[in-house]
């Protein structure tokens, strides 16, 4: 089945067999490997991508469902002035360790702020609760995100 | 992992998508939120030869009230449910305690009830709330009391041809409230327990209308219909709401399990009862 996805602003087509999973696709299809595999079973959400701006478990999609639709993965964060905010502040607060689930929580941090400009810490708690991190890094990631939405906020004029 | 193959339809109307499965019988599954059926599919614990995709359909993300109901379509996922204000108690109160942030943004109510899982959290909602499923089919649509519909594990009286399009949950005239009480090891993880209660209030204060229905501490949904009969009639208070913890935990059949002793989960089937109702009370008399 031939399908179109715009993948960070970049439409590909592809003929797909039903059954390929979103995240496969990404990486296989499209060649974007910050998406990563992680339990495979809808448990860890290291998959995790933006589809139309919402965070969704891209292995517990198909990439036929995504057939007309924007995604953005780790590799769409950074825009043409730089790094996003997220990312800036990841880096800054050493908001990763392994860095294995580090795509998936600045997606999902990316998408927090765009609704919530100033997340408490249990409302990123509560945002990144689908999210494992492995190496249990998580107090920097809660620091980072909010770091990235007090910059948003203020540095931008986006927020 | 991969699902084994399957033909796909993407359908752009209800009557698409009930012609298509109508014609591939059982082996024909709808997908929606596919949060459930897409894991079953890669563990190849579901095979199904056609998958009839219905996220395409307008019209079915509904979360509105109409004629007495509260109408949830079949598109609603979990997260606009919990973000909605068009909801209220027991049915605002499991909306956010479903699965994980990530899986409610795709998951529908509709989809998780069709599914009927029995550690899933919505039947028991809808069980206590007295909730009814709206099934179309190639010859017109019905509306299934939850009672009706829950048949077993994983077993619904839905027909082969038949779509659930939607859930009417009755919106009582009087005041009324409702609360979900769950405990999970982690986000994500099904239920060790869960307890939804529904509450609604006469006149002159008595209780004239509960429901209580408990999650993964029997072999499907349950409502503990002697907890429901204690209250109806009786003035809510910490007392009445013991005993019909009590008569709740009498009624659950729960299991030894990783999660737990079947002797622990019955305790906090009784707390839960009690919590659940108290907070339901205490809404209707706000």
């Amino acid at each position: 089945m031939e399908i179109t996805i715009n993948i960070n602003g970049t439409d590909h087509t592809a003929d797909v067999e039903p059954r390929r999973l979103l995240v496969d696709h990404i990486r296989t299809g499209a060649g974007l490997t910050g998406t990563h595999i992680g339990c495979d079973t809808t448990s860890c959400g290291v998959c995790t991508v933006l589809v139309d701006g919402t965070p969704v478990k891209s292995c517990t999609m198909l990439a036929v469902q995504a057939d007309r639709r924007e995604v953005t993965t780790v590799e769409g964060l950074k825009t043409a002035d730089g790094l996003h905010p997220v990312q800036q502040a990841f880096s800054d607060e050493h908001g990763l360790q392994c860095g294995f689930c580090t795509p998936a929580m600045m997606l999902v941090g990316a998408a927090l702020i765009e609704d919530n400009p100033a997340p408490s810490d249990d409302e990123v708690r509560w945002a990144i609760s689908g999210n494992l991190c492995r190496c249990t890094g998580y107090m920097n990631i809660v620091k980072a995100i909010q770091a990235a939405a007090a910059a948003a906020s203020s540095g931008n004029g986006d927020g | 992992m991969l699902p084994a193959r399957f033909d796909y339809i993407a359908a752009s109307s209800v009557e698409e998508a009930i012609a298509a499965k109508a014609e591939g019988g059982d082996e024909t599954r709808f997908l929606a939120g596919g949060q459930s059926l897409l894991p079953m599919m890669k563990l190849r614990f579901a095979t199904p030869s056609k998958l009839v995709d219905i996220n395409r359909i307008g019209g079915l993300d509904t979360i509105e009230h109409h004629n007495g109901h509260l109408h949830i379509g079949a598109l609603a996922r979990h997260a606009d449910i919990a973000a909605s204000g068009a909801v209220s108690g027991a049915v605002a109160s499991a909306a956010p305690w479903i699965s994980d942030p990530l899986v409610r943004n795709l998951g529908t109510m509709c989809g998780s009830v069709a599914h009927c899982d029995p550690e899933g959290d919505w039947n028991s909602v809808l069980l206590a709330t007295g909730a009814g499923v709206v099934a179309q089919g190639p010859s017109g649509s019905r509306t299934i009391d939850i009672g009706d519909f829950v048949v077993d594990f994983f077993t619904s009286s839905l027909s082969d041809d038949e779509m659930v399009v939607a859930l009417q949950i009755p919106v009582p005239s009087g005041p009324s409230g409702g609360s979900y009480q769950k405990l999970e090891r982690k986000v994500g993880d099904y239920a060790t327990v869960g307890v939804a209660a529904h509450l609604e209030l006469a006149a002159d204060g008595t209780i004239s209308a509960a429901g209580v229905a408990m999650t993964s501490v029997a072999p499907i949904n349950r409502k503990a219909t002697d907890a429901e009969a204690l209250l109806v009639g009786n003035a809510p208070s910490a007392e009445l709401f013991a005993e019909a913890g009590e008569a709740a935990a009498a009624a659950s059949e729960p299991r030894d399990d990783v999660r737990g002793s079947a002797r622990w989960k019955r305790q906090v089937v009784a707390a839960f009862t009690r919590r659940a109702l108290a907070a339901a009370a205490e809404q209707a008399q706000a």
